[in-house]
């Protein structure tokens, strides 16, 4: 190899039949057609089958879901009689639990506003590319971060008496600290798994866990004024 | 003369069938069962072009998706199906809709049904896409070059929240009035033109019978119209960006670009 020449070139002195044009063909910087084969089915029949199955299978749960519920039907809308509690759709309780403690700006726009803002942005940032262990590099440094932001976040719930906010964020901050002390090498899976969970995953998985116990809260454990209740109470 | 005839397969007479002009004139992609036939039946279809003709095997498997995307479109396909029926009992007027409503339940052939189903896959829909959303998220799969993909999938979330939030009004009960008007509080909340956006929504000051129909066109027309074209756009882009993701398959360029540390790789 040691001194050839590493590109071909062609000279062709038609320009008709070869317009003029010099091309570089390196031995080192193939175009990548294919990085591996693997084992692939046709869409049809085998996918659209296999989706058939599925969409079937949900049709028949939710048929006999239907034949078996009936939709909810209260009395004709009446301006000037308001339940109590007002409730919104279910998938909106959680925003309406947060609007029991935030002003409405706060509650209804800035929040859901920002999560939108959020969702969009999380393709687009390096760190959720990567997905690297969050407390495996830097871990003084991100540590102290993670105290300072997790305190915060605490101190601001508290004082606004979010109790069921500030309960899912002390164990999603418990989990975190564990992961922190967590490595790689750690003898439990459990605590591989935890050391291995980027930033990303942090932030979701307590918004996850803040989405799901706002909306239940909202939906089953919410009377009169907003009031507690349990749901075994009954209104 | 019974042997002779049952001799003939169904197989045989769909073969045959798929050989007569007609059917020849309608699937351009003609027959066959060989690839490149199964092929065509994809690639040479309006609908089905948006789909990749192959998919890999392990991204078929219940664990690696859990068919949340199909079962989504399962529910929107059921609720165009069962919505539709439901249009024709029902008019967008005031005290009108909730006797519409009331007809559905005692009245018309089937009517209780096709409302609970609706209603139900309603809910279904929304908590199918929360947890479609969420479980791509987990695999990872908004990686490049899959991004906006990810962003056409927020704008769907969005467009079945407001759907099932303005379907939620047009039975004109207690429930549904009380439900909306709490929802389009917030809107006022937002600074400056927060009064301005309430008015739009709800065609007047408080939720009254321009709301309803407001609703009704939103909930009817625009908003699927809409679903339907984000939905096209997220399957083409699938198939454009390479297929349903999975770490392990990706190019090797791709890959080193995106080191995963040890999650999702398989």
């Amino acid at each position: 190899m040691a001194g050839s020449k590493d590109f071909i070139a062609g000279i062709d002195s038609n320009a008709k039949k070869s317009p003029r044009r010099i091309v570089f063909i390196t031995r080192r910087t193939s175009a990548q057609v294919k990085a591996e084969t693997e084992e692939q089915l046709q869409t049809f029949p085998e996918v659209l089958l296999r989706a058939a199955v599925a969409v079937m299978t949900l049709a028949t749960v939710l048929i006999w879901i239907a034949l078996a519920f009936n939709a909810p039907l209260e009395g004709l809308a009446d301006p000037s009689h308001t339940p109590n509690p007002a409730k919104a759709p279910w998938y909106f309780l959680g925003l309406q639990e947060m609007l029991h403690y935030f002003p409405p700006v706060v509650a209804g726009v800035l929040v859901p506003g920002l999560v939108v803002m959020a969702l969009i942005v999380i393709p687009y940032f390096k760190v959720n590319i990567e997905a690297e262990g969050l407390f495996l590099k830097d871990r003084q440094k991100r540590l102290r971060i993670f105290y300072i932001v997790a305190s915060l976040l605490s101190l601001f719930l508290l004082l606004f008496k979010v109790y069921a906010a500030l309960v899912p964020t002390l164990i999603m901050a418990g989990l975190m600290l564990l992961a922190a002390q967590s490595s790689l090498q750690s003898a439990s899976a459990f605590r591989r798994y935890l050391a291995a969970r980027p930033l990303s995953y942090w932030v979701m998985t307590w918004f996850l866990f803040e989405l799901v116990v706002l909306t239940a809260i909202g939906t089953f454990f919410r009377g009169p004024g907003w009031s507690w209740v349990w749901p075994w109470q009954g209104s | 003369m019974a042997k002779t005839v049952s001799s003939k397969t169904m197989d045989q007479y769909f073969d045959e069938l798929q050989q007569t002009r007609v059917w020849r004139s309608i699937f351009r992609s003609g027959t066959g069962s060989s690839t490149l036939k199964r092929a065509l039946a994809i690639q040479q279809n309006v609908f089905l072009h948006l789909f990749p003709t192959k998919v890999r095997t392990r991204m078929l498997s219940f664990s690696a998706t859990w068919y949340l995307g199909t079962l989504t479109l399962g529910t929107f396909l059921i609720l165009v199906a069962t919505g539709i029926p439901l249009m024709l009992y029902y008019h967008p007027s005031a005290p009108q809709a909730y006797a519409d409503t009331k007809d559905l339940q005692f009245v018309v052939s089937s009517g209780l049904f096709l409302r609970n189903l609706h209603r139900w896959s309603a809910h279904a829909m929304v908590f199918l896409v929360f947890a479609h959303m969420f479980k791509v998220f987990y695999r990872g799969a908004y990686r490049t070059p899959r991004e906006f993909n990810w962003v056409i999938g927020v704008i769907l979330l969005l467009i079945t929240l407001l759907l099932s939030y303005t379907g939620y009004l047009l039975p004109w009960d207690q429930l549904a009035y009380w439900a909306i008007t709490v929802g389009s509080n917030i809107a006022s909340a937002v600074p400056i033109v927060g009064d301005k956006i309430h008015f739009l929504l709800l065609g007047g000051h408080a939720v009254n019978a321009n709301a309803l129909l407001r609703f009704y066109v939103l909930h009817c027309m625009i908003l699927p119209l809409t679903a339907i074209f984000f939905v096209a756009i997220h399957f083409w882009r699938i198939r454009k960006d390479g297929g349903l993701y999975n770490h392990g398959s990706e190019p090797a360029t791709v890959r080193a670009r995106n080191s995963v540390s040890s999650q999702e790789v398989k």
